[in-house]
């Protein structure tokens, strides 16, 4: 895993991905959230989902913080019993998907037929068409899904919806082989330290 | 049900299941863990269970306090005396919330409790039945982990876990909410199995060779290397290891308050408290150190005063088990995570045998000057009205440093702590990070119970007493000896003094008014003796001391003493003021 950018510094506020591989375990959801309600940051997307592993889950955070707040919150996370291991990332080091669904009278569609190029334009796709309205799904960054609202809104948007951010790190390689590591009592090193990142390190894991 | 009990824990290869009731699995578990004394309060949603341990009488001690909250004070009193995990029952909703207080005392100090609370049927949660509350919510923030059990089969394994939680790594604070239904469900039981891994729990970081070495680099190096050690000495048994880091770099070393006792406090190394009302050298110093060294401490607020102007000039070596302690408040230049039993040893392997004669003869000066302008008023005041510390100066005296003492929090707190004399390790029993009044007087109880062959001293203010005032009632029930000294100012000390210093002496609802505690203790059948005069102090507690038994003595001191040395709010430790 890479670096925070030189050029950025680690005091200056910038999204940030973190990410949480977590037992499947009912109430981890709310421990997760008081740490950041506590001291009152902002959790500006969360999506949890299954990870590559049965059973076990993963949460993708997004926050807009330093990376000194960002990292003692990774930590105050990975000290809960049922964490596995916390990550974070700046938006250079994921990749990251947003889906959007926008719900428009058909009728209108119908009517003005450039909005068919508009929705090509803008990668998007429909859905559902019924005869009073049709659903169109796009998927993108928050800019791309912010684009077609703009672009939908003269044609009588009635419904709009987006998800919570989904990212993949670039340079993991996955959870299965740290997993198995985690099984044994006495892990290797690398899976179970708790590294601080400094300039010349190369991985971000905590 | 007494006899099929006796079967379960003999032996672990017995894999012979029997039926039993969920309540029964839990009191075979909690004996399995080696149990010896539950403090609890009945009610409702926990009755199973208290059905099940009138069968185990003979095992299992259980306390009967006045008052959850006592429970649990009771139990972290036990714990930090015993180096055991404190047990307590409570039942669900009132009972459930009163532990709240104990539980965020016990998360913040790290003590490790297993905490039970009885639950409405499952078919009722959420339906606002009555006595439910979502304990398991309300308690996610001041626990280190906490499960709700809706059946049987569940409980050997998710007390095991609670154990292994509790005890491990940085202890901490478990609750396990048990539904009344599961208490009661009977299923086929194997045995109790303890537990020591979980996959995704990590109770300490592997130790890294390079970062010992580094620390071992600047220690050699230092000239005016300091200590700081906090109760993370003494969670880890890592006394005698520490001791032998000192003793052979010879670094002059200062304690928290939950770290004092870790190192015999006339040891010639120990140059006192640090923090708001701690010693005058360790404050000054912390900002001339060139290296300073943190052990088992969080670097809490009180501790540091001004974190901008706190030891900027030093490099700081920390040592934790905890990996978010490191760089939380104070930023480490050598961070040296793991347990510190394994890397005490290690590190004092690498340093080499020194003295740092001048640079203790500075401790020693500032010492000096603390002691005539300070110190000596306050233990040996001659004339005048009475003060705290001439009170703890007889106490020292009369146990020569072999009782434990245990404090309730305010001026008084801060006076038994500075003066306090602990040979002993395990010996300070007080509430540190959450700052609970009322924690005094239940603490005691389980400190006793913890120590049983150890005098134990609660020393308590006039507010502080009148918080868990009737847990005078525990005390009268179970017999414990406890000797209780209640400093009684006839104010709110602490934040009088606040006021005195901060708010123009607005003296706003600070002035309070007690009962007679003699006869309060008395209405529990506890002797007790008022001491208005400074020639009784000795001879009543000498009287206190060889009673056979609980005693209360209260004695009136000065009403507006202040405690000094302090650090003003927003100060640095190095302008600490004398007066």
């Amino acid at each position: 895993m890479s670096t925070i950018k030189d050029s950025v510094a680690a005091d200056t506020k910038q999204e940030f991905t973190i990410t949480v591989y977590t037992e499947n375990q009912i109430g981890l959801l709310n421990r997760i959230a008081i740490i950041f309600s506590r001291r009152k940051i902002n959790i500006d997307s969360l999506n949890t989902s299954p990870s590559e592993i049965e059973h076990i889950h993963r949460f993708n955070i997004v926050v807009n913080d330093t990376e000194e707040v960002v990292r003692k919150i990774a930590r105050q996370i990975e000290k809960q019993v049922e964490v596995l291991k916390v990550y974070y990332n700046t938006n250079d080091e994921v990749i990251w998907q947003e889906m959007a669904l926008y719900k428009v009278p058909t009728d209108v569609i119908v009517e003005k037929v450039f909005v068919e190029r508009l929705l090509r334009e803008n990668g998007a796709r429909a859905v559902v068409i019924r005869k009073d309205y049709t659903v169109f799904e796009t998927t993108g960054h928050r800019e791309e899904t912010d684009k077609l609202i703009e672009v939908l809104q003269p044609f009588g948007l009635i419904e709009f919806v987006r998800s919570a951010r989904v990212a993949i790190i670039k340079d993991s390689e996955g959870f299965n082989s740290k997993l198995r590591e985690f099984e044994q009592k006495e892990p290797g090193q690398e899976v179970i330290e708790h590294k601080i990142p400094t300039e010349k390190d190369k991985a971000l894991t905590l | 049900m007494e006899l099929a009990a006796e079967e379960t824990i003999t032996s672990a290869e017995a894999k012979t299941t029997r039926t039993v009731t969920g309540s029964v699995a839990l009191l075979d578990g909690l004996i399995a863990e080696g149990t010896e004394i539950v403090f609890g309060y009945p009610g409702g949603a926990i009755m199973p269970i208290y059905d099940a341990i009138y069968d185990y009488k003979e095992k299992l001690t259980h306390i009967l306090v006045r008052h959850e909250q006592g429970a649990t004070h009771a139990a972290q009193g036990f714990a930090r005396t015993s180096g055991k995990v404190g047990v307590v029952f409570a039942t669900s909703g009132p009972g459930a919330t009163n532990l709240v207080t104990g539980l965020a005392d016990a998360q913040i100090d790290s003590t490790p409790l297993v905490c039970i609370t009885g639950q409405v049927f499952s078919h009722l949660l959420g339906t606002d039945a009555f006595q439910e509350t979502d304990v398991i919510n309300i308690t996610t923030p001041v626990t280190k982990w906490n499960y709700q059990v809706t059946d049987a089969r569940e409980i050997p394994g998710v007390l095991a876990k609670a154990f292994h939680i509790a005890k491990t790594g940085r202890p901490g604070p478990v609750l396990i909410d048990i539904t009344k239904d599961a208490q009661l469900q009977k299923f086929d039981f194997a045995g109790y199995v303890p537990c020591n891994h979980i996959r995704s729990y990590r109770p300490k970081p592997n130790v890294r060779k390079e970062y010992i070495e580094q620390a071992a680099e600047l220690i050699n190096a230092a000239k005016k290397p300091f200590v700081l050690f906090g109760q993370g000495v003494l969670l880890g048994s890592a006394e005698q290891e520490f001791k032998a880091f000192i003793e052979k770099t010879g670094i002059p070393a200062a304690w928290t308050i939950l770290g004092a006792g870790a190192i015999a406090t006339d040891h010639p190394l120990n140059m006192g408290m640090l923090g708001m009302h701690g010693n005058y050298g360790p404050n000054v110093q912390t900002n001339s150190c060139d290296v300073l060294i943190a052990i088992g401490m969080r670097f809490d607020d009180r501790v540091t005063g001004r974190l901008d102007k706190y030891a900027k000039q030093a490099k700081v070596i920390h040592l934790d088990i905890d990996p978010a302690e490191i760089d939380k408040n104070v930023k480490a230049d050598v961070p040296v995570w793991g347990d510190c039993k394994e890397t005490l040893p290690m590190l004092t392997a690498l340093c080499a045998e020194k003295q740092h004669p001048e640079w203790q003869a500075e401790f020693k000066a500032l010492a000096k000057i603390e002691q005539e302008e300070l110190i000596d008023k306050e233990l040996f005041p001659g004339t005048g009205e009475l003060t705290m510390g001439e009170v703890i100066q007889h106490l020292n005296e009369l146990t020569n440093g072999e009782a434990i003492i245990v404090s309730d929090v305010g001026q008084h707190q801060m006076v038994a702590c500075r003066y306090g004399k602990f040979n002993h390790t395990r010996s300070n029993v007080t509430s540190g990070g959450l700052g609970t009044m009322g924690f005094g007087l239940p603490a005691a109880i389980g400190a006793k119970f913890g120590a049983p062959d150890r005098t134990v001293v609660a020393i308590i203010g006039d507010g502080g007493f009148q918080m868990t005032i009737q847990e005078l009632g525990t005390i009268m029930q179970s017999g414990v000896n406890v000797k209780i000294i209640i400093l009684n100012n006839q104010f709110l000390g602490m934040v009088r003094q606040w006021q005195q210093l901060f708010n123009d002496k607005r003296y706003s609802f600070v002035d309070i008014t007690s009962p007679d505690f003699v006869k309060v203790a008395e209405a529990y059948s506890i002797p007790g003796k008022k001491v208005t005069e400074r020639e009784a102090i000795k001879s009543s507690l000498q009287e206190m001391l060889q009673h056979d038994g609980s005693f209360l003595l209260e004695v009136m001191v000065s009403k507006e003493n202040n405690v000094f040395p302090m650090v003003p709010q927003g100060c640095s430790v190095s302008e600490i003021r004398l007066k």
